[in-house]
């Protein structure tokens, strides 16, 4: 299959996953917000605050708005243009990249991908918001549901496909990460927290049902909200979709179906770190995690991600023979990723 | 519904001043006269729905937003009967076959220069004439392999050719998702009707570009090269792309080693025989033509002149767009054919003949002056349209570089029964068929039928507010 065609097809799986996870963030904590009291301008802000740099995009952030009020953010990640990563941008690139590889997709898909764009550039779109932000989300989130759904459904499970589903779990293993990040300023810098206050726990509730966790939790581990079981549930339960450790291991499986190498083997970059990820995920304790510091241990594990994700892209999209020109645009690029601060960004398509 | 429709002058498509409803309108008119205001609303509403879901569209250049329009489609359909389409089937082939002998004869021994039947001048002075082919042979003795030529009707019915679209002719994929939409819209009508398909047109594509495969490729692969997702005929290639079942690339998916071509894939490189290119000469190797090409593919000359790769269309045929060229086609059938012309040629004045000029300054005012290389209705001058400013302007152009233009009389196009602002009005149309040369010619039953939804417009080109109809070729002759 045609590089570039692989590249927009791991890229349209990213955006659609990333546009369903800012939403569940937006969303669940607006909800939140219904639920605390004596709120000041400034407890406002504390709160907003984490939930910007947890998207990675706090400079570009700081750059349009001075403060993170909840008007800002929520503007910011929904449909500020400017933000390549807001949704109304998420949806606009995940319809662009399908756009490119119009022919490798099916009908079906296009469809629902072209309906949730012309959806969210509609006018109509901003009436939904203003009049319930929760009916928007749930818009954004069955489209995208809908979107993995039909992929799965429609599409011919060959290596396109594996490509999409590489983009998907790579997307959102980074996604609960930063989701599993947003409260850790609560949280001492190594060792898990001994006592929970009740207002922390509602704050910690938000972040299992950002994923989607709420009820595999309690079914799990029962009422008892702490970020210990939290962290433990996110990042390494086995069986549950969003667990960094299942999306980890799907990613695994993805590669190696491109690539045709066994278990236990490489023949580049993107299987090797990916195979060595998965296998610290699924030899590890959460207490060996806390002891590292929970929020550390996530800022390595973006960098993990991101670098599987360039490693793919050398791996399969750039060829070393490209012209000059296109050599240093990618290393430019590649460049930029790293010096942006301490926090690993959301990495966005290089075309 | 269309009761209250009339003839207002000129030549109408459906309705006969004299005989009322036209033969071959007769079984759709019956049909369609049951339909009812509202259904025919629910159906028109719903045809633009699915359009725009699809995202068949094309895209507004220069506007920042990235607008994505539908191009307007008509629901009223145009038929043509049998005898009259194996008429222009005559005429479309003899035309096709006399301007591939031309080809070859220009890019060879250039008899017709040295007979002296079409100036020499006129051929080598000509923007698209590619020297740097001259004495190379290109497969199967085939130039144009994808031809889309213009034809229109004049007041008394007949049809002439307007132009010819050797280049990179596009609307094919509207013809068939048109059709499409009319199946679903009208789905009893068809069979009772008796409507010539035109769905096996990306099989007989597919087959024209195998044809001209590199020897000894026993099964070629071909893709479409596509200038990107930002060109306004970017649907169209991955439709085609899709219905075909090939790759489509752009240029920096391809990549020449060895004087041989090969895309990147995820498993490496893999070779490349035949590239349906939707490029224009000027942008397909910026180590030939234009430097600044960031479309194009560096080294696919030399690798189509070691006849490593085969192009459709081929270099070089930009010349048979020319408007000047258009003049002297009916002297290439007699040439190379020794025919007359089935289809006749709109009467053209060329600027730079002493007599023609004369004619063209002294008539200004009555005239259509067209610019040699300009298409998609830009470039022109409508006389009998424009203002004293416009027409001053023109002479102006025309005398500067008398090369460059041609005028033709103004011909008001037949009309047709569209739906405009809640009621059926008579609007402009023409007729662009395409013709695949391959082992044999071949031609889409019926082809792209613009209209001009402006009021009195004479121009159907989609940048400028023209839309689209389905066009039935019947089995029959009503």
């Amino acid at each position: 299959m045609l590089s570039r065609v692989a590249n927009s097809l791991y890229w349209m799986a990213r955006y659609i996953e990333r546009a369903e996870n800012i939403a569940r963030i937006v969303d669940v904590n607006l909800q939140l917000l219904l639920d605390m009291r004596n709120l000041d301008e400034k407890r406002l802000i504390e709160y907003w605050e984490p939930i910007v740099q947890a998207t990675g995009d706090d400079e570009a952030f700081f750059k349009a708005h001075p403060h993170a009020t909840g008007k800002a953010v929520t503007e910011f990640l929904v449909f500020q243009p400017e933000n390549p990563n807001s949704i109304f941008q998420c949806i606009c690139s995940a319809r662009e990249n399908a756009r490119m590889v119009r022919d490798q997709i099916t009908l079906e898909l296009w469809e629902e991908l072209n309906r949730v764009y012309l959806f969210i550039r509609s006018p109509h779109a901003r009436k939904v918001w203003d009049r319930s932000p929760s009916e928007f989300f749930q818009e954004i989130k069955s489209a995208s549901l809908h979107v993995i759904g039909i992929i799965n459904a429609t599409m011919v499970h060959d290596e396109g496909w594996w490509f999409v589903q590489a983009g998907q779990f790579l997307e959102r293993a980074d996604k609960t990460t930063r989701i599993l990040d947003v409260r850790h300023r609560t949280l001492p810098a190594r060792g898990a927290p001994v006592n929970v206050s009740p207002t922390d726990a509602i704050e910690w509730s938000a972040v299992l049902r950002s994923c989607s966790a709420w009820d595999a939790y309690k079914t799990i581990y029962g009422a008892d909200v702490h970020p210990r079981l939290i962290a433990e549930f996110l990042l390494l339960d086995d069986d549950f979709p969003r667990s960094v450790r299942f999306c980890v291991n799907g990613l695994n499986r993805a590669v190696r179906r491109i690539s045709g190498v066994a278990e236990g083997h490489f023949c580049n970059d993107a299987e090797k770190l990916t195979g060595r990820f998965l296998a610290e995920l699924q030899f590890s304790s959460v207490d060996e995690i806390f002891e590292v510091g929970l929020h550390k241990y996530l800022d390595d594990a973006q960098l993990k991600l991101n670098n599987i994700g360039a490693a793919l892209f050398q791996a399969y999209i750039f060829q070393p023979f490209h012209n000059p020109d296109e050599q240093h645009m990618v290393q430019q690029e590649e460049q930029q990723q790293q010096e942006r601060g301490m926090r690993p960004s959301s990495p966005v398509s290089p075309y | 519904m269309l009761k209250k429709y009339k003839v207002n002058g000129g030549f109408d498509e459906m309705l006969c001043a004299k005989t009322g409803i036209r033969d071959h309108y007769r079984k759709f008119h019956k049909t369609f006269e049951k339909m009812k205001p509202a259904e025919f609303d629910a159906k028109r509403e719903a045809v633009d729905a699915a359009f725009m879901r699809q995202g068949i569209t094309f895209n507004v250049y220069g506007d920042a937003q990235g607008a994505e329009k539908i191009f307007p489609f008509d629901l009223l359909p145009r038929i043509i009967p049998a005898t009259e389409w194996e008429f222009l089937e005559r005429g479309l082939t003899q035309r096709i076959t006399a301007l591939n002998l031309f080809l070859h004869d220009i890019y060879h021994e250039q008899k017709i220069l040295k007979d002296g039947v079409i100036p020499e001048f006129y051929v080598l002075s000509a923007r698209h004439f590619r020297r740097e082919f001259v004495n190379f042979n290109v497969p199967k003795d085939i130039y144009i392999h994808i031809c889309g030529t213009d034809l229109i009707r004049d007041k008394d019915g007949n049809y002439l050719v307007l132009e010819d679209n050797g280049r990179c002719p596009s609307g094919v994929s509207y013809v068939l998702e048109n059709r499409r939409a009319m199946k679903r819209t009208f789905p009893s009508m068809f069979e009772g009707i008796g409507v010539r398909p035109v769905e096996n047109y990306a099989q007989e594509l597919l087959k024209s570009l195998k044809y001209i495969a590199p020897s000894g490729v026993a099964d070629p692969t071909v893709v479409l090269l596509t200038p990107g997702a930002y060109n306004s005929a970017y649907f169209e290639h991955t439709y085609l792309a899709r219905q075909m079942g090939i790759e489509i690339v752009e240029g920096r998916d391809l990549f020449i080693r060895d004087s041989r071509v090969f895309m990147r894939t995820t498993k490496g490189l893999q070779p490349v025989h035949v590239i349906y290119r939707r490029i224009d000469d000027d942008f397909i190797d910026p180590t030939v033509f234009r430097r600044d090409s960031m479309l194009g593919v560096a080294g696919l000359i030399n690798a189509y002149r070691a006849g490593n790769v085969s192009l459709a269309n081929s270099i070089g045929t930009g010349i048979a767009d020319d408007k000047v060229m258009y003049y002297f086609v009916p002297r290439m059938i007699k040439y190379y054919l020794d025919q007359e012309p089935i289809l006749p040629n709109v009467p053209t004045y060329l600027a730079s003949e002493k007599d023609d000029m004369k004619y063209i300054m002294e008539h200004l005012p009555e005239l259509v002056v067209k610019a040699a290389n300009e298409s998609g209705g830009y470039g022109m001058l409508m006389g009998p349209k424009a203002s004293k400013a416009e027409i001053e302007k023109f002479r102006k152009l025309v005398i500067a570089e008398p090369r460059n233009y041609i005028a033709q009389p103004m011909i008001y196009l037949s009309q047709h029964p569209t739906f405009c602002d809640g009621k059926f009005e008579g609007r402009h149309i023409d007729l662009r068929p395409f013709i695949l040369s391959g082992e044999r010619v071949s031609i889409i039953p019926g082809g792209l039928t613009r209209v001009a939804l402006r009021k009195g417009s004479l121009v159907v080109n989609s940048s400028q507010g023209g839309g689209s109809k389905d066009t039935w070729v019947l089995y029959g002759d009503e």
